[in-house]
């Protein structure tokens, strides 16, 4: 029996809006709602940033003079729950996973096409609501983390709007990672061996596979913490008996892996981009392949590192310790690929190809300091400091985000059709990278030294340290504007790029671009070698 | 089971036309179940927890009757089996046989809701007493709302089912499907449940 409901699909989506109207419809075209997902989590990410700089600018000064302290906190809390729930995961995962995904895997469209619009469409007002609680007397303030009993003691209407807020987007992202693991699995076009499939899907496979089975804890959590604070139970709190470390547990159940929410899929991206602009195969496809798993399976058995001044036991730190550890060894065989897949490579310096490199640099940075913190003795001393911030800001930033803008560059001509201006790029790889650099690296420096993080004031002999880092920040949100102005001058004027400007042998680019609505106008090619370059081409026929 | 049948019909079907892609909304319902499952997963392991490392006050009570709960037990099993019992007898396109079984499973249902009401109201203890007793209530409250979501789509699906105009049919057996198998989710949940939170 072939569904009724799919020739509905057909049917309905040829008499959806045309033309730019559609980008703000409930609409079920795979590339549509990836661009709507891509162009609201970047949204999200300007009002993060500017949330970012006005703490940067408090932080100037050893005193609390530019904001008071619980605005502080409010401030903190509202930039990580941004940036993390609205702008990295929505981006890195809906958004360039919506858009390639069906190509991928040579089909015309994701499996439950409205499944994902509705996953989509709980965002925008999800994120309203998360910036509308900003507003609201007694604004949340206990940090992205929520710990109670914090976040029960302090002023609780926003916080509860914050919990419904995240557990929105949790639904949200669920749904996303239900429809991918679909897709990736039942929707592959006849003929197309997993063993075939171009990297990203694995890693969005791996990637759903961590949302399906964590995001329902955090959810769980969250439902339990509202009792507290609504109904006045004690599940996390000590005062009636409660147990807040149980409160970590199930959030850090969630949120270890949420790392790797945010980060595999930009493993998976970069595989995309550098065998493209040098021009060689992936290196090592297996065992990218295995490692992704190898991540997925051992990221749901660390979350405990989180928590190793949390009065958590012997035995406990030592597994966790380990457990971490071993990570180090598939994340190890990825960098390793990256940079073998560039040597000898025909490099082109675009970019595309500037901001994945500089993701393969900021990235072994971020990884090493994660070993180390994963180490008990080191993690008690730097615990809650500085040296954290600037570790997890080396990886969803120099990590994830540099991938984002990557990305953006690589699949911009796809898109649109269009070039984006060169020098415009490398200006914006610039002041990121030297802004990205200036911001965080001395962070590590700060932390050693024992300057907490979260808190509004300083010990005044910081303050030269935290000035650099200042300025830093001031370079990141000043490199927004070339890459803003890049983007309208491209889509406005842009050189047009033709089909396939980089000559590229994954499934996307063998379409026109930008695409047809059902992705090809005859049957979808079968691309057996996805990364087949640099053959002599009697062999690639 | 009857999804391995409806399963079958549809790679038949596949080879008819190009255009038109296999059926996997049930693969998407169990990826929704395993989900779901977490998070009760994620509400044993909080009350496991509790149990081993944080000690009640004193005068706590703790230990529950176990008659009602035992009687919930079967009822939800029978109702498993009457939900099977309608799948089969819509197999063979006896449609008001199948409504039968779907009402009777809707009954039976709705006789857990009731009962676990007026567990709920003899229970010495309320949702703020103690950690025990906050746990009980979350996780027998969150389960009951599934019982409650299941029911109200079985009543559904059962005058979806009614002959003639219905639009669940032989030929169209997914909503039933659907619903059958979230229904002995929430009963494999339960037993799980009862283990843990009444007999351990």
């Amino acid at each position: 029996m072939t569904i009724s409901i799919d020739s509905d699909d057909s049917n309905t989506k040829s008499l959806q809006p045309k033309g730019w109207i559609r980008y703000f419809s409930f609409s079920l075209d795979h590339k549509v709602i990836g661009i709507q997902y891509l162009v609201c989590g970047f949204l999200f990410y300007l009002i993060g940033g500017s949330l970012a700089s006005a703490i940067r600018i408090e932080l100037a000064s050893p005193m609390s003079d530019f904001m008071p302290r619980d605005v502080y906190n409010q401030v903190l809390t509202l930039h990580g729950t941004i940036m993390i729930f609205l702008w990295i995961v929505p981006v890195v995962n809906g958004a360039f996973g919506n858009y390639l995904i069906p190509f991928y895997v040579g089909a015309r469209d994701m499996a439950f096409p409205r499944l994902n619009a509705v996953a989509f469409w709980l965002i925008p007002p999800s994120g309203l609501m998360l910036v509308a609680s900003y507003f609201v007397e007694g604004a949340a303030q206990a940090g992205w983390t929520a710990y109670p009993p914090l976040s029960i003691t302090t002023p609780q209407s926003g916080q509860i709007i914050w919990i419904m807020s995240v557990l929105l987007l949790g639904g949200s992202s669920i749904f996303g990672g239900i429809n991918f693991i679909a897709t990736i699995i039942k929707l592959r076009r006849p003929g197309l061996k997993l063993m075939q499939l171009p990297m990203y899907c694995w890693a969005m496979l791996g990637t759903s596979l961590l949302v399906v089975l964590s995001t329902p804890v955090l959810a769980g959590t969250l439902i339990l913490l509202s009792f507290d604070i609504v109904a006045h139970t004690g599940f996390f709190n000590p005062v009636l008996g409660g147990n807040v470390v149980v409160y970590q547990h199930l959030f850090w159940f969630y949120s270890h892996p949420a790392v790797y929410i945010m980060v595999l899929p930009a493993f998976g991206l970069v595989s995309e981009i550098l065998p493209v602009h040098s021009r060689k195969p992936l290196f090592g496809y297996t065992t990218m392949v295995f490692s992704i798993m190898g991540i997925v399976v051992l990221g749901l058995v660390v979350w405990a590192h989180h928590m190793f001044t949390s009065g958590t036991p012997p035995w406990m730190r030592l597994f966790f310790t380990i457990a971490t550890a071993f990570i180090a060894v598939p994340t190890g065989i990825k960098f390793f690929n990256w940079v073998a897949t560039l040597w000898g490579g025909k490099i082109s310096i675009n970019s595309a190809m500037l901001f994945s490199c500089g993701f393969i640099i900021n990235f072994v940075f971020g990884g090493i300091t994660g070993v180390a913190l994963a180490q008990v003795p080191f993690d008690i001393h730097v615990h809650d400091t500085y040296f954290v911030v600037a570790h997890f800001h080396y990886i969803v930033y120099g990590g994830t985000v540099f991938i984002i803008f990557s990305s953006i560059y690589h699949w911009f001509p796809k898109v649109t059709g269009k070039l984006m201006s060169e020098k415009l790029g490398i200006l914006h790889f610039a002041i990121t990278f030297i802004g990205f650099n200036l911001c965080f690296a001395p962070q590590h420096w700060l932390g050693l030294n024992g300057m907490p993080r979260r808190v509004a004031e300083y010990d005044p002999q910081f303050q030269f340290v935290n000035q650099i880092s200042s300025v830093g920040a001031l370079l990141m949100a000043i490199s927004t504007i070339p890459f803003l102005v890049n983007i309208f001058l491209s889509i406005r004027n842009g050189k047009d790029s033709g089909d396939n400007p980089w000559n590229a042998l994954t499934p996307e680019w063998l379409t026109s671009s930008p695409p047809p609505v059902e992705n090809w106008e005859g049957e979808a090619p079968l691309v057996e070698e996805p990364y087949g370059y640099g053959k002599p081409i009697s062999q690639e026929n | 089971m009857t999804t391995l049948d409806s399963s079958k019909e549809i790679k038949k079907n596949e080879s008819e036309g190009s255009e038109h892609h296999q059926d996997f909304r049930m693969f998407g319902l169990i990826t929704f179940l395993i989900a779901d499952g977490m998070t009760f997963a994620g509400f044993f392991a909080a009350y496991l927890t509790y149990k081993a490392v944080n000690p009640l006050p004193d005068g706590a009570i703790y230990e529950l009757e176990l008659p009602i709960p035992t009687l919930n037990t079967i009822l939800l099993l029978v109702s498993s089996a009457t939900f099977h019992k309608a799948g089969k007898a819509l197999l063979k396109d006896k449609n008001s046989e199948t409504q039968k079984w779907l009402l009777v499973t809707a009954l039976l249902g709705i006789t857990f809701l009731i009962c676990q009401l007026f567990e709920y109201f003899n229970l010495p203890f309320g949702l703020t007493d103690n950690l025990f007793a906050s746990t009980f209530y979350a996780l027998t409250g969150f389960h009951g709302l599934h019982v409650t979501l299941g029911t109200l789509m079985i009543l559904i699906i059962s005058w979806q089912t009614r002959p003639k105009e219905g639009r669940i049919t032989n030929q169209n057996m997914f909503p039933l499907e659907a619903v059958e198998l979230y229904w002995h989710f929430v009963d494999g949940i339960w037993v799980i449940l009862f283990l843990i939170l009444y007999l351990l």
